[in-house]
């Protein structure tokens, strides 16, 4: 059965000829990518069906709040699209073992992906994948070049040097050194804590550690990010406690601050916003010399609805999705997110190939809190934005931080308790 | 009759004190009108000045008009939001006339059972309903949202309506059925009419959330061609938005039409408010 | 005979609104109310009875969330109640006046923010508290209260009441409205009895209309109560499902939400998320309840 499908979609990509014979069938993609609309209607649509003939695609995306729930709603009511958006880890885990999701295991395609890359959209023992990757996004923080040349400030590498950057910017005072707030809660976490985090607590190693529960969060790796972050606060703007994330990204491309914690994803809004030259420096380290984490977190991937009347057309779609070409259409079209496949992608965008050059100097991780940890309640990665950004006001102490956020992995986790 | 007992100076204040609250209610949707017409500079630089020569843009709604047919997805609005009263306020007005006028059996248990819906949100229930529509094959149609609309409203009409219909005098409706008019002719002919006040009440409530409504129409019909107006822009106005040329163009267009509909709205109601005190 | 003939119109009137209602609205709630007894494991449904109801009042994971958001919401509701419908009846008391001009003008304005949608309110008011923005500091220097200023929806302190009161502008033409339409229809002859009786102005509002519009006002604090509990859309429209900072604005709307659907990688769980929508049935109910055999029935009496 699985052969013959296979098969089949084999048969469609090879000839397309034969399929422009059959009825045209429309795919629908679900997804949360709604500032991707144009892209995909203006780029990737057109190139997908300029091949595939018989197929049409409809891309349908709702906003990112919201997707979850949509999403999960139509699936149980059997009303979602043929193509699904796929979140990483547990959110598309328990779509799959609640058999929305379709084992992919057997495509071709997944041959252009390396294991790190799939390990978002595969059961724990790695027994079945059932999303093509798509994306990675990477944190660090971007800068405005111009600002640091008025300033006459160097790009930082190590912490000391970061906080005196900052330090020159509050002295002057023509610019918000740093550029976010913590109205909305998630950015204190992604693109503060997750952000620096990895060089405290060594990427991999530690997020693997903490899993087995060889560490806690209680140790000094993971909460030494907290009493960094405690020293975000006095350089964030005026009344950033109700600053909101547009606010951040406005302030940043209107020329307002000079650093934006960021990540990639980033890139192609601030280079249609901002009129003035930018750069981007990685997470700074604590010595000179120490070697460099970066969070290189697997975001977006993409897999096929179960109960899809169109299996054989989804398959072809999703198989093109795999191959290098769309990796190349994607990863130029949309600078910042960042093509998993095994062959590595010619960027043109500057910042965006600043950036992805960091994966050659830095060992790379993924979000500390994204595998595993999130699965009970209460749900540790919702804990950390709270935790973070009480850090950054400086109503709880880090070692307090710490403690509450064990006490609540703890509560449901069995290798830490 | 309640000669000029007010004086110049209780004039003065009750003005004075309506227009500073028009102004709180009105500011808001001054600032975000005002600001969707210029710059982006323009609208971080001064918020509150008017756009001028220099300011003024139109990129946001070129933005907005580019990503969608927005005079088919207001014509959308328009069918769903018209129907959906038509239904609410028709069955409502029977249910609401049928406990206010009979005593029966189960009067108030009926009552009550009908009053459960506004207690609930009907949110909760989206799986079940989505099944329903999926089932029905009235998914990505208008009619699901007229359905869900018309439920949605009828616990909140027939509450309002049979408070208000229990006020209309017994002595009227007697005299109709000595003069031999039909149970149906009373509802229709005289207390529907009496009850106008009430109804335009209703209509007004039943409207905003009808027509500001997000969630269903992103479930139960998020096609393109039964896309709601609030559906469609809201597209602008999700968490990773920093075009706000456009998020401020397309709340802009999604407040002008309910502007006008209640404008349209609001000579019903105020007409019906006036020939209910007359009575 | 007779009886006979009433009783079918009864069905008749009573049947297109039962029906669309029962089937749209009633049975897929009870539907979902009914999950709240079962729990998920390992991919099957099992009955657990009266578990989840357990976990949520007596496991403090979820039992300090809970309070959380049921104390946020009667201050929510009590915030209405002292604001929003004591401006919306003075409103309506002077736009009742019979010689004021402009009355439909002022009448029509004052409504608008009761038909935007939650987007726009919430859009609207963060754009104006913006620190970052401007228009609320700015206008505050103008007067000279710049000290004043917080960011207020960013300090646990002062968020909820922001909220509260940005909901009370939004929803105060709903009072205004009704308690209008209420003062409208007090026949003129009890108004002239008053005066000849040199009852007029003010204290005729207290001792002349004020009672008469009793009922009104009890539709007008059942509806709030109900609305209030039920509320959602505004804090989720500006906060965020995890009603920040630090859950201060986490109301029982955005609670069950966010346990329902699930939240970023929280995963949805419908089962305790209808557990939570039980007790907030239970509450309104009994605040219902309370109303129409209390407080309705004895103001019955008082207009006898």
């Amino acid at each position: 059965m699985t052969r013959n499908t296979l098969k089949l979609a084999l048969l469609s990509t090879a000839l397309t000829a034969t399929s422009a014979m059959a009825q045209d069938v429309t795919l629908t993609i679900e997804s949360w990518r709604n500032d991707d609309l144009v892209l995909w209607q203006d780029k990737i649509i057109p190139a997908f069906e300029a091949e595939n003939p018989g197929i049409k695609i409809n891309f349908t995306p709702s906003a990112p709040a919201e997707y979850n729930a949509v999403l999960n709603s139509k699936l149980d009511a059997g009303s979602a699209g043929d193509i699904i958006t796929c979140r990483p880890f547990d959110a598309s885990l328990a779509l799959f073992e609640a058999g929305h999701l379709a084992d992919l295991d057997d495509m071709d395609a997944m041959g252009n992906f390396s294991d790190v890359a799939k390990s978002a959209w595969q059961t724990d023992d790695g027994g079945a994948t059932f999303c093509v990757p798509m994306a990675s996004v990477i944190h660090g923080f971007i800068y405005n070049k111009d600002a640091f040349a008025e300033v006459g400030v160097e790009v930082p590498n190590t912490e000391d040097e970061f906080f005196a950057v900052l330090e020159a910017f509050k002295e002057d005072g023509n610019y918000i050194p740093m550029a976010m707030g913590t109205n909305d809660q998630w950015e204190a976490a992604t693109m503060g804590y997750n952000n620096i985090g990895p060089n405290y607590w060594k990427g991999e190693e530690g997020r693997r550690a903490l899993i087995a529960g060889e560490q806690k969060l209680t140790d000094e790796a993971w909460t030494a990010p907290y009493a960094t972050l405690a020293k975000w606060g006095a350089y964030l703007g005026d009344g950033y406690e109700a600053q909101t994330y547009p606010d951040s990204q406005n302030l940043f491309t209107l020329g307002r601050a000079a650093i934006y914690p960021a990540g990639s994803w980033e890139i192609s809004g601030f280079n249609a916003q901002a009129d003035f030259e930018m750069g981007a420096f990685k997470p700074p380290v604590q010595n000179a010399g120490d070697t460099c984490y970066i969070s290189d977190h697997t975001d977006i991937g993409i897999g096929m609805n179960a109960a899809t009347d169109n299996p054989e057309a989804a398959r072809t779609f999703l198989a093109w999705v795999g191959s290098p070409e769309f990796a190349s259409i994607f990863g130029n079209a949309l600078p910042g997110f960042f093509p998993l496949s095994k062959e590595p992608v010619e960027l043109s965008d500057p910042l965006a190939k600043e950036i992805v050059g960091w994966r050659g100097e830095c060992e790379s991780t993924i979000r500390s809190t994204y595998q595993i940890l999130s699965r009970g309640t209460p749900n540790l990665e919702n804990e950390t934005w709270g935790a973070s950004v009480a850090a950054i006001k400086g109503t709880s102490s880090p070692e307090e931080l710490g403690a509450d956020l064990q006490q609540g992995l703890a509560s449901w986790y069995e290798p830490q308790q | 009759m309640n000669n000029a007992r007010t004086n110049p100076f209780n004039t003065w204040a009750m003005h004075g004190a309506l227009i500073l609250y028009t102004l709180i209610a009105l500011f808001p949707v001054f600032v975000i009108l005002i600001n969707s017409f210029k710059t982006r500079k323009a609208i971080f630089r001064e918020p509150l000045a008017l756009p001028d020569a220099e300011s003024f843009s139109l990129i946001g709604y070129q933005t907005v008009m580019k990503q969608g047919d927005f005079f088919l997805y207001f014509q959308n609005s328009m069918i769903v939001t018209v129907a959906s009263l038509f239904f609410v306020l028709l069955f409502g007005a029977m249910a609401a006339f049928a406990l206010a006028e009979y005593r029966f059996k189960g009067n108030t248990l009926m009552g009550l059972y009908l009053a459960l819906g506004i207690m609930i949100p009907i949110r909760i229930g989206t799986v079940a309903i989505l099944e329903m529509m999926v089932a029905g094959g009235l998914v990505n149609t208008l009619w699901a949202l007229i359905l869900v609309y018309t439920a949605q409203g009828l616990p909140l009409a027939v509450f309002i309506l049979s408070e208000f219909m229990r006020q209309v005098s017994d002595d009227l409706k007697n005299a109709a059925r000595v003069d031999g008019l039909s149970e149906y002719a009373i509802f229709f002919q005289l207390v529907l009419p009496l009850v106008r006040p009430a109804m335009a009440t209703v209509a007004v409530f039943n409207m905003i959330p009808i027509w500001n409504d997000l969630w269903f129409p992103l479930i139960l019909a998020p096609a393109e061609e039964s896309k709601t107006l609030t559906l469609g822009s809201q597209v602008f106005i999700g968490q990773f938005v920093t075009d706000w040329n456009a998020v401020l163009s397309a709340l802009s267009m999604a407040i002008l039409p309910v502007l006008v509909l209640y404008v349209i709205f609001s000579r019903q109601l105020i007409r019906g408010l006036t020939s209910g005190a007359v009575k | 005979m007779q009886r006979a003939r009433t009783r079918w119109h009864i069905a008749v009137f009573l049947a297109p609104a039962v029906l669309v209602y029962t089937a749209i609205m009633i049975f897929p709630l009870f539907n979902t109310l009914r999950l709240a007894l079962y729990s998920k494991v390992d991919q099957e449904r099992i009955y657990v009875g009266l578990d989840n109801f357990r976990t949520l009042f007596f496991d403090p994971i979820w039992s300090e969330q809970f309070w959380n958001a049921l104390g946020n919401n009667f201050w929510f509701f009590i915030v209405h109640m002292l604001v929003q419908n004591p401006i919306g009846v003075a409103l309506a008391a002077i736009l009742s006046h019979p010689r004021l001009r402009f009355a439909a003008l002022y009448r029509s304005a004052i409504f608008i923010p009761t038909i935007l949608s939650f987007v726009i309110v919430g859009f609207a008011w963060k754009l104006i508290l913006s620190p970052i923005w401007g228009i609320a500091p700015s206008m505050l220097d103008f007067v000279g209260l710049k000290s004043l200023f917080a960011p207020w929806l960013g300090r646990e302190e002062y968020a909820l009441t922001t909220l509260a009161l940005i909901s009370v502008w939004q929803f105060v033409g709903i009072p205004m409205m009704l308690i209008y339409a209420a003062l409208l229809s007090i026949p003129e002859e009890i108004i002239e009895a008053g005066e000849v009786d040199g009852i007029t102005g003010i204290s005729a509002f207290w001792k002349i209309k004020l009672p008469l519009i009793l009922p009104s006002v009890g539709i007008i604090s059942i509806l709030t109560f109900v609305g209030n509990f039920n509320a959602f859309d505004l804090i989720y429209a500006s906060q965020g499902a995890l009603a920040g900072p630090d859950f201060s604005t986490d109301i029982l709307g955005t609670f069950m939400y966010r346990t329902f659907f699930g939240f970023q990688l929280q995963l949805g769980d419908p089962h305790m998320g209808s557990a939570i929508a039980s007790g907030m049935f239970a509450i309104i109910l009994i605040g219902v309840c309370v109303y129409l055999f209390g407080i309705q029935t004895r103001m019955r009496r008082y207009q006898m």
